[in-house]
């Protein structure tokens, strides 16, 4: 790592426990969307998911540095998440698409 | 003969070798872990409707395990600043405190493990289902359950649905068609979920093993080159937090959805 | 900077700077990535051997069925015995054969000597580093590769014999067959995806971090962006297949149905299984690898051939941006077009014609390279030595190959070719006759380096020759096969579905067809005879063969060449600063007809 380490142990180790306690209410709320009665459950798991892309922004981008990391490890990053949408997306549009003769076999 | 950037980044990449190397292999682990959630996508999104369970898996547990796994993400960054600023005992504690926080997820993964593989599904001659967990063995090969007996298995697959009164049975070897626990071959969820955590556990052990040996012998580098050696903790810390990433994402979908 | 050391008669690296290792150390747990990549040369190689001789069984099997195979049947027999009782190959042991014969060539051959081989060696060398940038990994991943494809071999002799389901292992199939060998074949591919991956980190790694001073990214040799693109694709395709792998070991082993679908009958009978999977699922996992997989075997064979073409040519490469930018390209589109080879799976109209597009698409980069190589020879002074035969050889052979790759893009032609033997002959056109042929010009190209002798000319022209000869008889009639319907991975040669099973039967493979396999037979038979003068040129020159008189005989610009002979533990005597591009062959004005990338620019 590059950057100059000028900031006392106590306070770097508040800031992580901040990050810990906004990861442990990212769960929190994700536990309790699963039991809320809203009508729609695809809705809810959209919003699960999306707490879940927030507590990991939060693990990678502060715990992981990505936030201050280099440009050549963004890149990587960025090909690989392009990528693992690329395989989940084809897949699932794959399983969908299919002639209509086979279509019964569809919910 | 001396391999450069091991310990001081390259000028125009900004990081070193090991830095790299780690975040190139985490790249590989999250098409490694995408392939078997895209798995889950496609199964999940194929199943008949009914036959998908859910609620199956304790949210107390799974929440407390998610708390521990960010707690030890915490001490293992904080085991890599002590190093940077020089405090060696704050890195042994540290260090510490985080194998013994994948010690105790694993303790809590185990148990539930087991909670599943004890718990078994009984199709009886006839037509009804007997589901609970496994009490004893008897000598004639009667079986002995602690749970409740359905109509069919469509009202197993919502395990937050009320569960009315468990109490013994005892069903006779006779009365016995076929008999299964809940283990990975029950069905496409398990399956899954035994293959996700399995895989997820066993990179635990593999941090918890490079944790270790930096814990211990490895902490001898901290004479020689401490530099190199607060690298090597930096490099096990993110392959640790990339474990801690993924149980982010296991968990929702798995115990929630 | 002139290397200043006389070939060097002996062939492992000097270690006279370095307390002694021994021989352990030296040459079975070296952390040198010369002395890995040799390892990784050799397994592979005799890998090679053993996929060759397996394919020659086979053709033996489909052009005269049911009978003894001559000279090696008793042996198998005694090594087999059920499976190829009294010298026959019964269909299973086929299936064997074939199964194995494709993972043996793709993943412990080809990928191994391609990638291993000559990017362990090369790539630390083309760059002026002194090794790779994890030597340890480096190791690891020999000696798991080797431990991969121990239990590949081993499961040669268990019951029930090796995987029999296709080198694509589709489940039901895979996961009823009754035999073990279809679990070791998994776990075999555990160990091996481990270890590319353990690999394929190394050079990446490796190229970003320890390029000399000086080496800019557009003055890497191509070869060097061949691997790193090569790397990248092991590095992010292989990883679903390890998982899909896992979930089919578990579908074996543990009960599960990840790929198994409800109602599943297996020999008339419901399968007992929990059901609910998808074998389409294998598929797509299988094949988002297995397609980048492809570029993984052709893009260093490409590298390498440039490398050849412009040191024999004495002139840059033509059009080395466009070159680079190709490559890179490339390796992105392979990720995009897996599913055509999944046309015939009941896929809708539209996704298929966005995998055709794609797949189409992908085509342009591959033109772009081999006419950037075509033209690079036009006006250059070439010298026709072994490896420019094989160079020049190549460029032809990998055109075929990826012409005929043409209708097997498009859904529609690809109804009528899917699994028949036409893909066998588009896709060996590009492997044995494109990619070998690279690999077998690298190996006369780079011997001196390493060794300080050069191989016969004589017999290198002769192994080239025959080889060239033998394998265009042995893939051509291929197409023909195809084209008439003949399907792939039959046992009988198609007997049953000849004319010779009865006259009038509409579609039925003519006498002629199946008479091609007696031809492709001897051919195979011809191309195993022209080997053996390589093999045997290739041993023998290690001690005997001439003793070349400069660490820089084929006087080439890139950096491996300004080495001593052979490169000792460290490579370089003093640091390499870069100056010029990779190919700077008959400048305008300068002395000789070749500028090294590290000789300093002369004060004017």
């Amino acid at each position: 790592m590059s950057e100059t380490h000028v900031e006392a142990f106590g306070s770097y180790a508040r800031r992580c426990g901040a990050v810990f306690l906004a990861v442990v209410c990212g769960t929190l709320i994700m536990v309790g969307a699963s039991y809320a009665p809203l009508a729609s459950r695809p809705l809810v798991i959209g919003f699960i998911l999306a707490a879940a892309s927030v507590n990991a922004f939060l693990v990678a981008g502060y715990l992981m540095h990505l936030i201050t990391e280099k440009k050549m490890i963004f890149a990587v990053l960025a090909l690989t998440a392009f990528l693992f949408v690329v395989l989940m997306g084809l897949s699932v549009w794959a399983s969908r698409d299919v002639p209509a003769i086979l279509a019964p076999a569809l919910k | 003969m001396e391999i450069a950037y091991t310990v001081h980044p390259r000028p125009d990449t900004g990081v070193y070798n090991a830095k790299l190397g780690m975040w190139l292999f985490l790249a590989s682990e999250v098409m490694l872990f995408g392939g078997l959630f895209s798995s889950y996508i496609l199964l999940r999104a194929g199943a008949l409707p009914g036959t998908w369970p859910s609620g199956w898996l304790s949210v107390p547990l799974g929440t407390l395990n998610t708390i521990i796994l960010a707690l030890s993400a915490v001490t293992t960054l904080l085991a890599w600043y002590s190093c940077k600023s020089g405090m060696f005992d704050k890195f042994k504690l540290f260090q510490g405190l985080t194998i013994l926080l994948a010690v105790v997820f694993l303790g809590i993964k185990s148990y539930e493990y087991r909670d599943k593989l004890t718990h078994y599904e009984v199709e009886l001659k006839n037509g009804q289902l007997a589901d609970g967990h496994l009490v004893r063995r008897e000598a004639s090969g009667a079986v002995v359950l602690h749970g409740r007996l359905v109509q069919s298995r469509a009202e197993l697959m919502d395990g937050r649905k009320a569960h009315g009164e468990r109490q013994e049975l005892t069903i006779a070897k006779a009365d016995i068609v076929r008999m299964q626990n809940y283990g990975p071959a029950h069905n496409t969820f398990l399956a899954l979920y035994f293959t996700l955590t399995g895989l997820h556990a066993l990179h635990i052990i593999g941090g918890l093993v490079v944790m270790s040996y930096l814990w211990g012998p490895g902490s001898r580098m901290w004479k020689t080159n401490p530099e190199r050696f607060t690298n090597r903790v930096e490099v096990a810390g993110l392959f640790w937090h990339f474990v801690d990433l993924v149980w982010i994402f296991l968990f929702p979908t798995l115990y929630l959805i | 900077m002139q290397a200043t050391t006389q070939a060097i008669p002996h062939t492992f690296p000097d270690h006279a700077a370095h307390e002694d290792l021994g021989f352990w150390r030296k040459y079975v747990f070296s952390i040198d990535h010369k002395v890995i990549g040799v390892q990784y040369g050799f397994t592979a190689l005799g890998f090679l051997l053993f996929g060759f001789f397996l394919m020659l069984m086979m053709r033996w099997q489909m052009a005269h069925p049911g009978q003894p195979i001559p000279v090696v049947g008793p042996l198998l027999t005694a090594l087999l015995g059920d499976m190829a009782t009294r010298g026959i190959m019964s269909p299973e042991l086929y299936n064997s054969f074939g199964a194995m014969h494709g993972t043996i060539m793709v993943f412990l051959a080809i990928v191994p000597l391609a990638v291993g081989a000559y990017g362990n060696y090369l790539v630390p060398l083309q760059i002026g580093a002194n090794d790779m940038a994890f030597p340890k990994l480096n190791m690891m991943s020999y000696q798991v590769y080797f431990v991969g494809g121990v239990i590949m071999l081993v499961s040669f002799f268990i019951p029930g014999g090796a995987a029999q389901a296709g080198w694509t292992s589709y489940p039901p199939l895979s996961t009823s067959i009754p035999t073990d060998g279809q679990t070791y074949w998994l776990i075999g591919m555990v160990f091996l995806i481990t270890s590319s991956l353990l690999g394929s980190v190394n050079i990446i790694a490796t190229i970003i971090q320890l390029r000399a001073p000086g080496l800019t990214w557009m003055r890497l040799p191509f070869h060097v962006w061949a691997q790193f693109t090569a790397a990248f694709l092991l590095l992010l395709a292989f990883p679903p297949l390890e998982a899909a792998g896992v979930m089919q070991l578990m579908d074996r082993v543990a009960g599960t149905s990840f790929f198994l679908p409800t109602g599943l009958a297996v020999g008339g009978n419901l399968a007992n299984i929990s059901g609910g999977g998808s074998p389409l699922l294998w598929q797509h996992l299988f094949w988002f690898l297995a397609h980048p997989e492809v570029y993984v075997l052709i893009l260093p064979a490409l590298g390498i051939i440039t490398e050849i073409i412009a040191n024999n040519t004495r002139k840059p490469i033509w059009g080395y941006r466009s070159m680079v930018y190709s490559a890179l390209g490339l390796g992105f589109m392979s990720f995009l077009v897996w599913a055509h080879h999944m046309y015939l799976t009941g896929m809708g109209t539209k996704i298929a014609t966005f995998f055709q597009t794609t797949t189409m698409i992908i085509s342009i980069p591959s033109v772009i390279i081999l006419t950037c190589l075509l033209i690079s020879l036009w006006g250059g002074s070439i010298r026709l030595n072994t490896p420019m035969l094989f160079a020049l050889a190549f460029l032809p052979m990998f055109g075929i190959g990826g012409l005929t790759g043409l209708p097997l893009g498009f859904s529609a032609s690809d109804i009528h070719l899917h699994d028949t033997y036409y893909v066998i002959g588009h896709f060996h056109y590009v492997v044995a006759p494109g990619t070998i042929f690279a690999l077998f010009a690298g190996i006369y190209f780079w011997f001196p380096k390493l060794t300080g002798r050069r191989m016969s000319e004589y017999w290198g022209k002769v192994h080239f020759w025959g080889s060239f000869l033998f394998m265009n008889l042995v893939f051509m009639p291929m197409f023909i096969q195809g084209l008439a319907g003949m399907l792939r991975r039959m046992s009988d040669g198609g007997v049953q579905y000849s004319a010779l099973k009865g006259t009038g039967v509409s579609g039925a493979l003519s006498e002629t067809v199946i008479g091609l396999n007696h031809f492709i037979l001897w051919g195979a038979v011809g191309l195993a005879i022209a080997q053996v003068p390589f093999i045997l040129n290739l041993f023998w020159s290690i001690r005997h063969g001439e003793r070349v008189t400069s660490d820089n005989p084929w006087d080439s610009t890139t950096l491996e060449w300004q080495t001593p002979t052979p490169p000792p533990h460290g490579n370089f005597l003093t640091p390499p600063s870069v100056y010029r591009m990779p190919y700077e062959y008959s400048v305008p004005g300068a002395a000789k007809d070749f500028l090294p990338q590290n000789e300093p620019p002369v004060k004017p």
